[in-house]
C-alpha cells in the first residue's frame, strides 16, 4: 500500500483502501466458514442451492454427496485466509502507521513488526508456562497440593522416569556416535552424497510412520506360524525362539529407542560431516606426518577438533528425546514397563483427567531443558559482545 | 548454538589425502555399502508389503516376494485403494495441507517481520525482548499443553484448522525468529543506508529488499516447518481431537493402528502414503534442509 502511494499518488489512493477493505471483508467471511465445524459443505450447497442444485445441496447438509469438494474448498479458504489474512495485517497497519507523523511513526512502527509475534509467543509458550508450572501445585479440586511431586516416587513413576534416562542416554548416545562414525566412514568414500542421503531419508519420515515401519520388522507370530517380522524371522531361522519384542521389558524400551535412532542418526551425520569437513588440511597432514593411523587420526585428532559440534549435537537429540512421545504412545502406549514421562502426561491428561500431575510431569520436562536453555542464552550474549 | 558449518577449503586436496587406494579401500566400501543397505532395509520392507497381495503378506515374509518377483498374482494396488477410500487416508491427506500450507507460512511471516525489526529496527527492550525468544527455543511443548486446551475450549477454538495454524504457529516462531535473525542481521549495513537516502520507508525496505535477499533462510526454515507439522502427532491429538473429518495423516495411521492392527497390508500401505510428500520434498530440497538444519539445530 505505502509503496504505491509513493509512486502513484492519484487513482491508488482510492484502489488500494477498497481493496483492502474487500481483502478484509473477505477475511472476516472465511474465518466464520473456518470456524463453523461443517463450514465446507454448507459454503458449497448454499453454491449449489443458488445454482439450482437443491437436491445436491440437501445432501451435503446431510453430510453426503462431494463432501471431497467441500474439503477442497475449505482448503482454499484456509489458504487463503491464512496467508492473505496475515499480509493485509501488516501492510494495512504497516500502510497506516506509515502516513503519521515522523515521531509518532518511529516509535509505533516497530511494534507493529514484533507485536504480532510477541502476542502469539506470549499466548502459546510464556502465558501457559507459568500456568503449567502453578496449576501443578494444585489438585483437580483447586486446593493447594505437593502430592502431584509426591506422586513421582511411587514404583510405576520410577520405573518411567529410569526408561526416560535410559532413552536420554542410550537414544542420544547411540544416534552421536553412530552418526559420528559414518559421518567419518562416509567422508572417505566416493559418491558421498549418495551414501548419506540413505542414513539421512529417515529424518523426513514422522515419528509414528517410523514406528510402523519397525512395528513390522518386529512382527511377532506365535511358534508354528510364518514369521512374517524380519528380526523373528532371522532369529527363527539361525533356531532361536521368537521375541516379543514390544511386550518383553525391559527389552522393549530398547527396541523402541533403535526407532529412534535410526531417525536421529542422519541428523547427527549431517552436522557431524560438514564439521570434519571444516577441519583443515594442515592439521590433518601434520597428524599423517607424526606417524598417525587412520584410525588416530579420527579419534584423536578430528573428533577433538569438532567438540563443539558434538556438544551442538548431542544436546539437540537429547531434548528432543527427553521429549519422546509418538513412540511409545504408537507401539505399546507404555503398557509394559516401558512408560516415558511425555507419554504418561497425556494419559494423566486424557484418560485420567488429572490436570494437576500432569502439569507437574510437563514441569519436569522443563526443569530438565533448563541447563540447555542457560548454555543457549550464554552462548548468545557471548556471540553479542563480540559483534 | 549454531554449528560450525564453513564450506570445506581446499576439500578436494584434503580428500585425495585422505583417499587410500582402489584396493585398500575396499573393505571400507563394503562397510560403507552394508550400512547403507541396513538402513534403507525396514522401509523397503514396508514399500514392498504396501503392494503385495494380502493373502500373501500374512503367509509368508516380504523377502520371499523380492526373492521371486515373477510368481503371479503376488503385487497389487489394491491396498492402497482401500486405504485411501474407507480407510480413510484421502480425507486425511487433504486435512494434512490444510493444516500444513498455513501453519508454514503464517509463522514465516510473522517471523519475517519481527526478525527484521530485531535486526534492523533500533527501539526499547529490542535487546531483553530477543533474548527471551532465544530463551524460548527449549521450552517442551508440554509445558503449553493443559493452558492452551482450556483456552480453546473457553474461545470455541478446540477442533478448529484456525486453532491447530495458530498453536503450531506459536510453537515454531522462536526458532523461525531466531533462524531469521541470524541471517538478517548479516546483511550488510550500507544497503539499509542506501535504502534509507533513497527515501525508502521500512516496510518497503523489508518488502523490497529483504525479503528476496533471505529467500535462502526462509526456504530452510519452510521446510523444517513443513516436516515438522505435517508429522506431528502430538498437537493434532490433543488440539483437533477425536472427530474423524478432522483426521490429519498421523492420527489417521493411529486410527488405523487402533482398528485394523493386524492387517499390515493396510498399514504399511497408510505408513507410506503419509510419508510420500514429506519423502518428495525432501528429496528434491535436500539441500535446503541440510542448510536449515546446520542454521539452527535446535528446536523447542
Amino acid at each position: 500500500m505505502a509503496v504505491a502511494r509513493a509512486e502513484s499518488p492519484g487513482l491508488s489512493r482510492f484502489i488500494l483502501p477498497i481493496a483492502g477493505l474487500i481483502g478484509l471483508g473477505l477475511c472476516v467471511a472465511g474465518i466464520l466458514v473456518l470456524i463453523d465445524p461443517n463450514g465446507g459443505s454448507n459454503l458449497l450447497a448454499a453454491i449449489y442451492d443458488a445454482l439450482g442444485n437443491s437436491a445436491g445441496a440437501s445432501d451435503l447438509r446431510n453430510g453426503q454427496g462431494d463432501q471431497l469438494f467441500a474439503k477442497l474448498l475449505l482448503a482454499v479458504i484456509a489458504i487463503g485466509v491464512g496467508v492473505g489474512g496475515i499480509w493485509l495485517l501488516y501492510l494495512g497497519v504497516g500502510g497506516l502507521v506509515g502516513t503519521l507523523r515522523p515521531t509518532w511513526r518511529d516509535r509505533i512502527l516497530p511494534w507493529v513488526f514484533v507485536g504480532p509475534a510477541l502476542i502469539l509467543l506470549a499466548t502459546y509458550l510464556l502465558y501457559p508456562g507459568v500456568a503449567t508450572f502453578a496449576r501443578s501445585f494444585f489438585d483437580n479440586q483447586g486446593a493447594f497440593t505437593l502430592d502431584n511431586y509426591a506422586g513421582m516416587t511411587d514404583p510405576d513413576m520410577v520405573e518411567t522416569l529410569r526408561n526416560n534416562v535410559i532413552w536420554l542416554v542410550v537414544a542420544t548416545g547411540g544416534s552421536v556416535l553412530l552418526g559420528l562414525v559414518i559421518a567419518g566412514l562416509f567422508d572417505r568414500v566416493r559418491r558421498e552424497a549418495l551414501a548419506k542421503t540413505f542414513i539421512f531419508l529417515p529424518l523426513a519420515i514422522s515419528l509414528i510412520g517410523a514406528s510402523v515401519i519397525w512395528g513390522f520388522m518386529y512382527a511377532w507370530e506365535p511358534e508354528g506360524q510364518p514369521q512374517i517380522g524380519l528380526l523373528n524371522a532371522i532369529i527363527v531361522g539361525v533356531g532361536g525362539q521368537a521375541i516379543p519384542f514390544f511386550t518383553t521389558n525391559p527389552l522393549n524400551v530398547f527396541a523402541e529407542i533403535v526407532i529412534m535412532i535410526w531417525l536421529q542418526t542422519g541428523f547427527a551425520m549431517v552436522v557431524l560431516s560438514a564439521a570434519i569437513k571444516g577441519v583443515s588440511t594442515e592439521i590433518i597432514e601434520a597428524a599423517r606426518l607424526d606417524g598417525a593411523n587412520e584410525r588416530q587420526l579420527f579419534f584423536r585428532v578430528i573428533v577433538p577438533t569438532i567438540r563443539g559440534s558434538i556438544v551442538t549435537v548431542i544436546t539437540t537429540i537429547a531434548i528432543v528425546t527427553l521429549k519422546i512421545f509418538d513412540i511409545v504412545y504408537v507401539t505399546t502406549g507404555g503398557r509394559f514397563g516401558d512408560d516415558v514421562v511425555a507419554n504418561r502426561m497425556f494419559h494423566e491428561m486424557f484418560q485420567f483427567f488429572d490436570d494437576g500431575r500432569a502439569a507437574a510431569l510437563a514441569t519436569l520436562l522443563f526443569v530438565a531443558v533448563l541447563p540447555v536453555m542457560y548454555l543457549n542464552l550464554r552462548n548468545f550474549r557471548r556471540q553479542q559482545v563480540e559483534g | 548454538m549454531t554449528a560450525p558449518a564453513q564450506p570445506a577449503v581446499g576439500h578436494v586436496t584434503r580428500v585425495a589425502a585422505w583417499r587410500p587406494a582402489l584396493l585398500r579401500s575396499l573393505p571400507l566400501r563394503l562397510t560403507v555399502i552394508v550400512i547403507c543397505v541396513l538402513w534403507t532395509i525396514p522401509t523397503l520392507g514396508l514399500l514392498v508389503t504396501s503392494v503385495r497381495n494380502p493373502e500373501l503378506i500374512s503367509s509368508s515374509g516380504w523377502w520371499t516376494s523380492l526373492l521371486n518377483p515373477l510368481a503371479p498374482d503376488q503385487w497389487t494396488l489394491s491396498n492402497y485403494q482401500e486405504v485411501i477410500t474407507s480407510g480413510g487416508m484421502g480425507p486425511a491427506f487433504l486435512n494434512s495441507v490444510i493444516v500444513t500450507v498455513p501453519s508454514t507460512v503464517i509463522p514465516i511471516t510473522i517471523a519475517a517481520f519481527a526478525a527484521y525489526a530485531f535486526a534492523w529496527i533500533p527501539f526499547r527492550g529490542r535487546g531483553i525482548l530477543f533474548t527471551i525468544v532465544v530463551g524460548l527455543l527449549v521450552v517442551p511443548i508440554q509445558m503449553s499443553l493443559i493452558p492452551i486446551l482450556s483456552l480453546y475450549s473457553g474461545a470455541s477454538l478446540y477442533g478448529t484448522f484456525i486453532g491447530i495454524w495458530l498453536a503450531h504457529t506459536g510453537f515454531g516462531l522462536p526458532l523461525a525468529i531466531f533462524l531469521l535473525y541470524n541471517f538478517m542481521s548479516q546483511l550488510p549495513r550500507d544497503l539499509f543506508e542506501s535504502a534509507a537516502i533513497d527515501g525508502a520507508s521500512h516496510l518497503q525496505t523489508f518488502i523490497k529488499l529483504v525479503l528476496p535477499l533471505s529467500i535462502p533462510a526462509l526456504g530452510a526454515f519452510a521446510i523444517f516447518q513443513f516436516l515438522w507439522v505435517w508429522n506431528d502427532l502430538l498437537v493434532a491429538l490433543t488440539l483437533l481431537g477425536p472427530s474423524t473429518d478432522l483426521r490429519v495423516m498421523p492420527t489417521a495411521l493411529y486410527a488405523l493402528l487402533g482398528s485394523r492392527g493386524g492387517q499390515w497390508q493396510l498399514l504399511t500401505a497408510g505408513a507410506f502414503v503419509t510419508m510420500v510428500l514429506p519423502l518428495l520434498v525432501f528429496l528434491v530440497l535436500q539441500r535446503a534442509f541440510v542448510r536449515g538444519i546446520l542454521a539452527g539445530s535446535v528446536k523447542g
